[in-house]
């Protein structure tokens, strides 16, 4: 249990997909501008995480790895296009079952739900998984770590530019420019809890 | 030999329409990589080579593909060209490609390989989209090494492993700055690329969203 939590702050503030591995950059600035629709990308990023993770742990465990399909066979240089695979099917399961169980939370997450499918952060999380060696308990308490503090960094940045439109900003540096200088800042923040031992 | 418009597709993605700082394509890895120019290089070759070869042939079956399943089609030409480059990175540069880790099979899912796919080589002919293809990686590496190259001479006072500037351990006069090997750093060195990259080419400022009133009588 104390090892799962440990991982789990770990996951969150310490090796945060967005501020310290730049995972999923591309979504992070381009749909920070509002904070109703942080909240929903960062829920949708993190639904899929904390399945695709262990899905693909799974997929690792029982197909790819050395001698688990058959005997001699080492099958793990197909890792990648199996992970991206099962994303991309989840994505599109959970797409589905979204539109028909749940119409109000898809409707909320519209067009961010087959985008998740190339945000980097979700390939990542599945590839750190297997660089690390998790567990399949691990593997989903990362995958909800991670996810987590991912949807925590991306709500944080949208509620600073939300304020920062007001602000007088050099010509120059408008848009695009400050907003990687506030994530600097933040990450800078994040780079605080670095300390931890749990 | 080489005729306007091949020169423009492949001259254009360096400042005037730069992947990372104009189009917001493919930052993720751009920042990861960048602590020493070694893997940035790497990184940036492996990138070039894949954005090449999938803009190539994804442009060649443009014709065949029906609309609906292309982003399928296109995730795995990509992904099979990543595993290509990944397998030949472990065979012939292990100890950097052990360093780039995850990143190099991040290129399945790099925006810029997706985004000049979608947004060329599913218009264009295969000679063009090739082209375009390694104009925006050289796009790519051109920031890619620009950063790496702070990142690298003041963070550890070497460029390219070689000692540039001698470390006060090594009894020399340097002290290294420890920030820059941090990942806050890539983001300000960023920023401040974009902020000068805008002073030169004003066309690229982004119109802001809310006026602030211009104050009058004083």
């Amino acid at each position: 249990m104390e090892a799962a939590l440990s991982l789990f702050f770990k996951a969150v503030f310490v090796e945060n997909m967005a501020l310290t591995f730049f995972l999923g950059m591309c979504t992070f600035i381009a749909i920070s501008k509002k904070i109703s629709t942080a909240i929903g990308l960062g829920i949708a990023v993190l639904v899929v995480q904390v399945i695709t993770v262990p899905a693909n742990n799974l997929i690792l465990n029982v197909f790819l790895k050395e001698n688990a399909l058959l005997e001699g066979v080492d099958l793990r240089f197909l890792g990648l296009i199996s992970y991206i695979g099962v994303i991309a099917a989840m994505v599109q399961i959970l797409e589905m079952f979204l539109d028909k169980f749940v119409p109000a939370l898809y409707n909320a997450l519209g067009v961010f739900l087959p985008l998740i499918t190339v945000n980097c952060a979700i390939l990542g999380g599945s590839l750190f998984m297997v660089e690390r060696d998790y567990t399949f308990g691990e593997s989903v308490v990362y995958g909800f770590g991670s996810g987590f503090g991912w949807a925590l960094a991306i709500v944080a940045l949208a509620g600073v530019r939300e304020k920062l439109k007001y602000s007088d900003v050099p010509q120059g540096l408008q848009g695009l420019g400050i907003i990687f200088i506030t994530v600097g800042l933040m990450s800078l923040g994040f780079m605080a809890f670095s300390g931890i031992q749990l | 030999m080489i005729n306007k418009a091949q020169r423009e597709v492949l001259v254009d993605p360096l400042v005037d329409n730069n992947p990372i700082t104009l189009q917001i394509l493919g930052i993720c890895s751009a920042l990861a990589v960048t602590s020493s120019l070694k893997t940035a290089l790497l990184m940036a070759i492996a990138l070039t080579t894949v954005l090449a070869f999938s803009n190539a042939s994804i442009s060649s079956i443009r014709n065949h593909v029906p609309s609906n399943i292309r982003i399928i089609v296109q995730m795995t030409i990509i992904a099979s060209l990543v595993i290509v480059v990944d397998q030949v990175l472990r065979a012939y540069a292990y100890d950097t490609a052990k360093q780039l880790s995850v990143f190099v099979g991040l290129i399945i899912t790099n925006c810029i390989v997706m985004g000049r796919a979608e947004a060329y080589a599913m218009k264009n002919g295969v000679g063009m989209s090739f082209l375009d293809g390694i104009g925006n990686g050289l796009g790519y590496s051109l920031l890619l090494i620009v950063v790496a190259f702070f990142r690298e001479l003041f963070g550890s006072g070497t460029l390219y492993g070689y000692e540039v500037m001698k470390l006060v351990k090594n009894g020399g006069w340097y002290e290294p700055n420890g920030l820059m090997l941090l990942p806050p750093s890539a983001f300000f060195i960023i920023g401040l690329l974009i902020w000068g990259i805008r002073v030169w080419k004003p066309a690229q400022v982004e119109q802001p969203d809310f006026k602030i009133h211009e104050q009058h009588g004083h």
